[in-house]
């Protein structure tokens, strides 16, 4: 089993050097701009206190047209501790923290070839949402 | 999105089994469920079998189970045992002049969608209550 608390500037280092290990980059800078008011981000960790994941997120109201919703930004498992119900418990307890300031849609945005992590969003009940991403390559 | 009526078929028998790993359909129980011909559908189990993700007994009153795994099983993995994979089909007469390979490069991006999705769920997702 995990706790799930809010994250504190201590656990930023530990966050840091499980994101750098899992996509190649640490993103210290990004990581500490989630501490911020009115962002909501969440640590797993287990009995020992060692970190088993994390998650962060946010409401956003009229982000490209659309009425209040909460956004995934970011979630990210201890390869270790997957397929026991980390993902879930965080994704659950970010949720809960959405409607408890009365949203009723989460959303987020996903590599469409990242199967693993669209995978795991599909069994938590999401679908394709209202919005098509658009990219140019300006280089 | 059109899928082929075998590829359709595949996906009916797979979740119908899949629903409840534990039970035994004959392929008429099931040809009969989805108002489809026993033949037709022997030919879709035959597939699934030796794609080991369902096992048939013997016999006109053996019948067919699940035993795959549910939630390593994608929607892709059916689709592609019975629809040509993406990139494998041969070309298409103007395919070679611009306006033909501007209209492939938005065929291929709806594909391309289009695996994401079916690779995103499981069995498991598709069973689950709602």
């Amino acid at each position: 089993m995990v706790a799930i608390r809010p994250v504190q500037a201590a656990d930023l280092p530990a966050i840091s050097a499980l994101d750098a290990r899992l996509t190649g980059a640490g993103k210290p800078a990004y990581w500490r701009d989630m501490l911020a008011p009115g962002r909501h981000f969440l640590i797993a960790e287990t009995d020992k206190g060692a970190l088993a994941g994390f998650i962060a997120g946010e409401i956003r109201a009229w982000e490209f047209g659309q009425p209040p919703a909460g956004w995934v930004f970011a979630i990210q498992i201890d390869p270790r501790r997957r397929l026991k119900g980390v993902g879930t418990a965080l994704f659950e307890a970010l949720v809960a923290r959405f409607r408890a300031e009365g949203v009723t849609r989460v959303r987020t945005l996903v590599d469409r070839k990242d199967h693993l992590i669209l995978s795991f969003f599909r069994a938590q009940g999401m679908v394709a949402g209202p919005s098509l991403q658009l990219d140019k390559d300006l280089s | 999105m059109k899928l082929q009526t075998a590829t359709r078929l595949g996906l009916y028998a797979v979740l119908e089994l899949a629903r409840d790993p534990g039970r035994t359909l004959s392929a008429a129980d099931l040809a009969e469920r989805f108002g489809v011909s026993n033949h037709h559908l022997a030919k879709v189990l035959g597939t699934l079998s030796n794609a080991g993700l369902v096992r048939g007994g013997r016999g006109a009153s053996g019948g067919y189970r699940f035993i795959g795994n549910r939630r390593r099983t994608t929607l892709m993995d059916i689709v592609a045992l019975f629809e040509p994979a993406p990139g494998s089909r041969p070309a298409e007469a103007g395919e070679d002049t611009d306006i033909g390979s501007a209209l492939q490069r938005v065929l291929l991006e709806i594909d391309e969608i289009a695996e994401a999705t079916l690779r995103s769920i499981s069995l498991e997702t598709m069973l689950k209550p709602k």
